[in-house]
């Protein structure tokens, strides 16, 4: 079975919107269990092990991440943050037919909110996908913030 | 001039032993008198010299609300220059860090200057013949402050020209940097990247304070470290599973009292003090294979365990640095108003140490101070509650009070219970000093 490349946007679009609408289980699912999502701090850094990244995580720390917000003493959450993408049309970049696995980029805007407080990132996401019987998974995930050096308030969801 | 300008005693009567006043939290003119005073006459981290490791590299940076460079000079040394030319005050370096060169050139008008700050060129100069130009102040070239000191790499100036000496202000304090230093096999820290920087609405004052608060995490720290042992849990792993890297670091912030009652504080002379005196939460890192025999072979078996002995958790080197030994890191909370104070949390290597040690600290360093760490929302969410809450009035004082004795002598070093307050009223002790020491100076008839 190959990979198309509608198939892969329509994958991202169906992403995001999972994100904005808070179906983090959903969300999860879509996640091979050794995949990374990262969110650089320095612009086009290359490295996430021996200096520091806004996030490196593993599917254990994105679990606890999720696991947090609805927790009954998440103070930072009460009340919550809600969050919304506004996404370009995803670049598929390389799709690998043999090894079932592709590539795609992905420009984007994050707005998030809480209280009286909204702020606006603009976003490149990096998606490597592979294709697990017959569907799309997340294999890792990289989300550079165009204003990484900046000084940021809390970033409480899933940019 | 509001109430506290030139009003020493009013500043004493901000702290009154077991607790302070809300203003010096939220009044913009205390804060103003902090910059000035305060922040002139401490010792205050300016950076790492492996920031600027070659001749012209520097970094920019603010002491206090003072803007300045650090700068590598051609003798080899490390200079502390304002950040203003000395003709119409364009700042001469806008970006944070970089290599000048051999000289510094203002983009405004090109007069130029040596890297110690001394005037090198004026274009046109003859237009400034006979008329006592040489005398001016703006002549003399980029003013640099009253004092540098180079620590074992660590960069602290003092803004005033006269005041106490680097020695006497830190004491036995320093021996928190030369633990962290000493665990580079070679005697050398490097900084690793660039640092998180973090925003918050809230004095910078209640960060300094939480450096040494051990009776919050159990509690703000609930939704993270707590969720994180309970996730933990249920994934049921066979007996003596060795916990993850992340699992090591969060899972000690959920501790109960007891463990911090005993891992002791430690209060120096002038504001500066630790916890984590007996134990602390990096006390139970695993093991990183060859670190040891490079340890022994660099100090000695009796000398390299010592060094690893100690397992300092958080020391504060007042005003506004927070250093982790253990972890090799540092924040440094940077004064912006009265209500905003950016973080910024570096992290060094352990020069011939192994990669293994900094990816932890990187780890940590996400993991814990990130403005999308999971821990650092909570504590945001608490100083930024209390930067709102304390403009209510009919309660104007903070309370300060856990394990307070009458007659605190802050003059001596002490050791005592892990969960005391005494480090915070060490602090405003100092706070006070330093405020005052210059009060009747005529640094007061410019305010």
């Amino acid at each position: 079975m190959s990979i198309s490349k509608d198939q892969v946007i329509d994958f991202i679009y169906d992403e995001v919107r999972m994100l904005d609408e808070g179906r983090y289980d959903e969300w999860l699912a879509l996640w091979l269990k050794d995949g990374h999502y990262w969110m650089p701090l320095d612009y086009k850094q290359s490295d996430p092990h021996t200096v520091t990244s806004l996030m490196y995580e593993d599917l254990f720390m994105l679990k606890l991440r999720i696991e947090r917000l609805n927790g009954a003493r998440t103070f930072s959450q009460k009340p919550k943050s809600r969050c919304h993408h506004v996404i370009q049309r995803p670049f598929v970049d390389e799709i690998d037919e043999t090894a079932g696995t592709c590539v795609a980029t992905t420009f984007m805007h994050y707005v998030e909110t809480r209280l009286d407080e909204q702020q606006l990132l603009a976003l490149t996401a990096r998606h490597e996908l592979a294709l697990v019987d017959g569907a799309l998974r997340i294999a890792n995930k990289r989300v550079d913030i165009l204003n990484c050096d900046a000084a940021f308030r809390n970033i409480q969801l899933l940019p | 001039m509001g109430h506290y300008t030139g009003n020493p005693d009013a500043i004493r009567a901000l702290h009154r032993g077991y607790e302070v006043h809300r203003d010096v939290y939220i009044d913009p003119e205390i804060y103003r008198l902090e910059m000035r005073h305060l922040f002139a006459n401490a010792w205050v981290f300016v950076g790492h010299e492996s920031q600027t490791p070659n001749k012209g590299d520097y970094f920019a940076t603010q002491v206090g609300d003072q803007p300045v460079i650090q700068v590598r000079h051609s003798d080899g040394e490390v200079h502390v220059l304002y950040n203003r030319c000395p003709h119409k005050g364009t700042k001469i370096v806008i970006d944070r860090s970089g290599n000048t060169g051999k000289f510094f050139r203002c983009p405004y008008h090109a007069w130029s200057f040596k890297t110690d700050g001394c005037l090198l060129a004026i274009p046109l100069k003859k237009g400034y013949e006979n008329t006592g130009f040489e005398n001016s102040d703006s002549g003399k070239g980029m003013r640099a402050v009253g004092a540098v000191r180079n620590y074992r790499g660590f960069i602290f100036c003092r803004l005033a020209e006269e005041g106490i000496s680097f020695e006497e202000f830190f004491g036995g304090s320093l021996s928190s940097i030369d633990n962290m230093v000493d665990r580079s096999p070679a005697g050398r820290l490097e900084v690793a990247g660039p640092p998180l920087r973090y925003l918050h609405h809230c004095n910078w004052k209640m960060l300094v304070e939480n450096q040494t608060d051990t009776c919050h995490p159990m509690v703000a720290h609930e939704s993270s470290a707590g969720t994180a042992v309970k996730l933990w849990e249920e994934l049921d792993m066979p007996e003596g599973t060795p916990l993850p890297p992340a699992m090591e670091i969060i899972a000690p912030f959920t501790s109960p009292y007891e463990f911090f009652e005993k891992m002791g504080i430690r209060t120096w002379p002038n504001g500066h003090g630790h916890t984590g005196v007996h134990h602390s939460i990096h006390s139970n890192y695993s093991e990183i294979p060859g670190y040891m025999d490079k340890m022994v072979a660099s100090y000695g078996e009796e000398k390299a365990k010592a060094i690893l002995g100690e397992n300092r958790h958080n020391t504060v080197y007042f005003p506004n640095i927070m250093i982790k030994g253990p972890i090799q890191q540092l924040r440094v909370f940077i004064p912006l108003a009265a209500d905003r104070t950016i973080v910024e949390s570096y992290i060094y290597r352990l020069v011939d140490g192994p990669d293994e040690l900094t990816a932890r600290t990187a780890m940590y360093n996400r993991m814990i101070n990130a403005p999308t760490s999971i821990v650092g929302h909570d504590d945001l969410e608490m100083y930024e509650r209390a930067q709102e809450g304390l403009h209510a009035d009919g309660l104007e004082w903070v309370n300060i009070q856990r394990l307070y004795e009458e007659g605190e002598d802050f003059t001596e070093e002490a050791v005592e219970n892990g969960t005391t307050e005494r480090q915070m009223r060490n602090q405003f002790d100092a706070w006070v000093r330093f405020m005052t020491m210059d009060m009747d100076g005529v640094r007061e008839a410019a305010e």
